[in-house]
């Protein structure tokens, strides 16, 4: 299968702006007779189902929570990127492209990423146009911080809240197209099956959660928004039912996963406690605007604060290591993820991790707080000011930026973080791979689109910070709509697609079968123990770091634990006539199953390392990423044909024109 | 602290029409650092393996900020803590030996689906009455063409912040939905994107909240105490400021229509 990413002719400035003016469109009479279907409604399918909606198509949209604000774009924190250089600190529509690129291990597509670069600054212009209560400053005007990776202050935040707040945009416009009637919603449905009609996707089968039936649902073309597989891990900052399902049932009828391999390791979050953990809270990384990460340089020093005999307050500050202040001069703390996870690992392997569970570095505010405190009391005329006044002053700014962070930290930890410096490990967060997808974002499947966190397309092999809302976003808002026109505007002869043709007939009854076959194991082990155990497997052995005899091994374990579970899983109710949440867990974690050995097998085939893939065989003496630009300057793009072959790896070659391939450098 | 022995007192119901009843479960080996939502994760742990029904809850994000998750913890809407969701109530604010009781949200309007689960659509349906910016993609001006003052946008905040959990309702003897409402209200109006259809969006709100069913405001405040992110009843003030006025003075008009060409 040839590849064809579609990239628009021409210098990559213009590539864009050229496509929206020459893109066929369909007339406004037209769109009344097309349907869409919109799965998800986060930050992409809320904002693609709501432009979709005032373009004039008509829509479904589906989600599996009660409500479309409850998709987990909600528990972003930490901000949202835009090139807007309101701060006048040589930010460009440029510098946001190649940042990106380089943040990500140059391993995506140029074109993609320019787009995604030029679009953010409409992002803001609509959110706040929508009501979204941006932070700003006292003049009125919009305020910026830094996030991991970048030179500039690019981001715009919310408190700790943005995702809530744009979700919350994205969710009162989709609600005013489902009251104007050109949206339908359907909450607590979840795809289970894509449905194929002569080779293009027509349709979906929807499970009611409530009820258990199954329902078919028909449009002329489908667009997923379902979010990324990090649960695949167990334990992830995702909310508990962010899922793989609906990407991988399209996987499964003929669409290729991409880059499955690269998943995001955020460096700050809070470490896990104890053997029940369900999942992992994340602190933004805005904190390390103002947080400094160390450890202390003694082994004796971090032995003793976890066996609880000191703490971070006891070793002086010549015995503590600020590791990426040491290692990355130039970025300091403001690292980007991969790199930091990367160290933080590192210390702790060394024996200087200060959690009992030896898993934990400090990140610690005493400096901010006193930096803030001095500048208050001289705004306040104290140019002399003793140290509980310094202290109290820079606890107040601390809090008005980071407050409700905080508060979480010690609502978990029962620790006070103003006090204690706060202890955080590295957990998975984000998941770069997915849905392989053309400039059009869309798959190899005609009529299928992938937006969001669910497609591969923009961040490569690792993302930068507040680039997910961005880009979730701007596929929603500014490049679905223009590019689906590509694909519909073919389609305008095509009649209402028949949910009772044979094809949904059939996808129908597989779904079933499905089920069926999940009811009638009656085994003994609960579907989470199964998911636990796949979680364990993939943290240890492709997780932070790789290496190709563990992911061997990972392939086999991973193999034989599938076959157990279709053989001793145990789903306890009955798959209709009542809401069965434990039935939705099981389906979610069989495709877990298949799609954690496919990230197995993606990683072992991958043999250098970029961004969020390390594979310990290709390091630097220094222990950075060593990447193989010769042979591995590609999207890895996987068919997938079920259990007994091997997936088939299709290339994408990664075309750089306009950046010149380096070593990425943090120092 | 040495692990806690707990009793649960939950409420089983398994259908949204039949007969729901008080259970109870005892529970050892509780660590203090667990949330509610994984000491019930244990609990359902142990019946499947009994082979037993699962306790059906709703919970997605457990980082307090989706709003899924809901029940009523000794009598109050997301537990004894302040300011704080059922994800992330930690088991240690409860005591070896306590008896906890755990029940659905009660409202006529959030009809129980099962056990502790109880749907919230409702809330949807409000918002789809009015609680938005009538404003299409792509039809924005620069985000800085408009200053807005820190207070304004800060306050606008405050009420934004809501998480659509419902708690409000679950708290008030009346089952009344005013603070959701009115932090809808004030979000928006707060802000000049929002003042232009303020008054259109309070009317349209309120008449739809009374049509599903929800009670009236009586000022008894309950609301406030137990909100999770602490959504003030000022908000209900201004929300009744805006319904008054809206009432008097706005009247939605037809267009002339027509037009040549």
């Amino acid at each position: 299968m040839a590849l064809n990413g579609k990239t628009p002719p021409g210098p990559l400035t213009d590539k864009w702006t050229k496509y929206r003016s020459t893109v066929p469109l369909v007339a406004p009479n037209n769109k009344r007779r097309i349907d869409i279907i919109v799965v998800g409604s986060g930050l992409a399918g809320a904002a693609a189902a709501a432009t979709f909606g005032e373009l004039g198509y008509n829509v479904k949209c589906f989600t599996f929570h009660d409500s479309p604000r409850r998709a987990h774009s909600i528990a972003a924190q930490g901000g949202i990127n835009a090139a807007k250089n309101y701060r006048n600190d040589g930010d460009s529509v440029y510098r946001l492209f190649y940042d990106t690129i380089k943040g990500g291990d140059y391993r995506a597509r140029e074109s993609n990423v320019y787009r995604l670069a030029e679009v953010s600054t409409n992002i803001i212009d609509q959110a706040v146009a929508q009501g979204v209560p941006f932070a700003r400053e006292y003049g009125g005007l919009l305020d910026n911080r830094s996030f991991g990776g970048v030179q500039v202050s690019r981001t715009f935040y919310a408190r700790g809240q943005t995702g809530q707040q744009l979700l919350i945009g994205a969710y009162q416009s989709l609600s005013r197209q489902i009251s104007l009637g050109t949206v339908q919603q359907y909450n607590r449905h979840e795809m289970l099956d894509l449905v194929m009609v002569d080779g293009k996707a027509r349709g979906i089968i929807a499970r009611n959660l409530l009820t258990g039936e199954l329902e078919r649902h028909a449009a002329h073309a489908v667009v997923l928004a379902t979010g990324g597989y990090g649960n695949v891990f167990y334990l992830s900052t995702n909310a508990m039912m962010c899922n793989v399902t609906a990407a991988w049932r399209s996987v499964r009828r003929g669409a290729l996963m991409a880059n499955p391999c690269f998943t995001q390791i955020h460096p700050t979050c809070i470490p896990v406690s104890g053997d029940y953990q369900s999942k992992l809270t994340l602190m933004s990384e805005s904190l390390r605007n103002d947080g400094r990460v160390w450890v202390p340089k003694k082994q004796e020093d971090a032995a003793a604060i976890r066996a609880g005999k000191k703490t971070g307050r006891d070793i002086a500050e010549d015995d503590r290591d600020y590791f990426l202040e040491r290692r990355y001069p130039a970025f300091g703390n403001l690292v980007p993820r991969d790199v930091a996870s990367r160290a933080a690992k590192v210390a702790c392997d060394e024996g200087l991790g200060v959690a009992p569970t030896g898993l934990a570095v400090f990140m610690d505010f005493s400096a901010a707080i006193d930096r803030y405190g001095k500048s208050k009391a001289s705004t306040m005329g104290n140019h002399h000011p003793d140290a509980a006044t310094v202290r109290d002053l820079g606890e107040k700014v601390v809090k008005e930026k980071y407050g409700n962070l905080f508060a979480m930290y010690e609502k978990i930890t029962g620790e006070d973080p103003y006090k204690m410096p706060m202890k955080i490990y590295p957990a998975v967060h984000y998941t770069m791979g997915g849905l392989w997808v053309d400039y059009n974002l869309e798959t190899n499947i005609s009529g299928l689109f992938a937006a969001g966190e669910c497609n591969f397309s923009d961040h490569g092999a690792n993302r930068l910070g507040a680039s997910a809302l961005m880009q979730g976003l701007a596929d929603g808002y500014f490049v679905l709509p223009y590019t689906i026109g590509n694909f519909l505007a073919n389609e305008i002869r095509t009649p209402k697609i028949d949910a009772n043709s044979p094809e949904f007939i059939k996808a129908e009854a597989d779904t079933k079968t499905r089920i069926d076959q999940l009811m009638s194991i009656k085994g003994k082990q609960s579907v989470e123990s199964f998911h636990r155990r796949l979680g364990k497997i993939m943290w240890e052995k492709c997780g932070m770091a790789r290496n190709a005899e563990g992911l061997t091994l990972a392939r086999q374990q991973i193999r034989e634990l599938r076959d157990e579970f279709y053989q001793d899983v145990f789903v306890p109710g009955s798959a209709t006539g009542e809401y069965n949440p434990e039935l939705e867990k099981a389906l979610r974690v069989a495709d877990f199953l298949e799609m954690g050995e496919l990230m197995v097998v993606d990683a072992l085939s991958r043999k250098e390392s970029c961004g969020g893939h390390f594979r310990e065989e290709y390091q630097t003496e220094e222990g950075e990423a060593l990447r193989d630009d010769a042979n591995y300057a590609y999207v890895a793009a996987w068919e997938y044909n079920g259990w007994d072959t091997d997936p088939v790896l299709h290339k994408e070659e990664l075309v750089f024109e306009n950046v010149e391939l380096k070593s990425r450098s943090y120092k | 602290m040495e692990n806690m022995r707990l009793k649960l007192k939950v409420w089983r119901q398994p259908k949204p029409n039949s007969k729901g009843q008080f259970v109870e479960y005892q529970l050892d080996n509780v660590s203090e650092h667990m949330s509610f939502l994984e000491m019930l994760d244990v609990l359902n742990e142990n019946l499947v393996s009994k082979r037993e029904d699962p306790v059906a809850f709703e919970h997605d994000c457990r980082e307090g900020i989706c709003g899924t998750c809901s029940m009523v913890i000794n009598g109050h809407p997301h537990g004894p803590q302040s300011g704080t969701t059922t994800c992330q109530l930690h088991m240690r604010h409860f005591n070896d030996g306590d008896t906890i009781t755990v029940e659905p949200f009660r409202a006529t309007a959030f009809p129980v689906v099962k056990d502790l689960v109880v749907e919230r659509a409702a809330f949807d349906r409000i918002i789809q009455a009015g609680g938005y910016i009538s404003v299409n993609t792509g039809q924005a001006r620069d985000a800085n063409s408009l200053p807005v003052s820190k207070e304004a946008s800060s306050a606008s905040f405050d009420a934004a912040a809501c998480i659509g959990c419902g708690a409000c309702v679950a708290a008030c003897p009346n089952a009344s939905a005013m603070l959701f409402v009115s932090a809808k209200v004030s979000h928006l109006a707060l802000l000049p994107q929002g003042k232009v259809e303020a008054q259109r969006r309070a009317l349209n709100m309120v008449k739809q909240m009374d049509l599903e069913g929800f009670g009236n405001c009586s000022n008894v405040t309950a609301c406030e105490a137990e909100c999770p992110k602490e959504i003030s009843v000022n908000n209900i003030a201004r929300l009744n400021r805006e319904y008054i006025s809206a009432s008097f003075s706005y009247e939605e008009k037809e267009d002339k229509g027509g037009g040549a060409g």
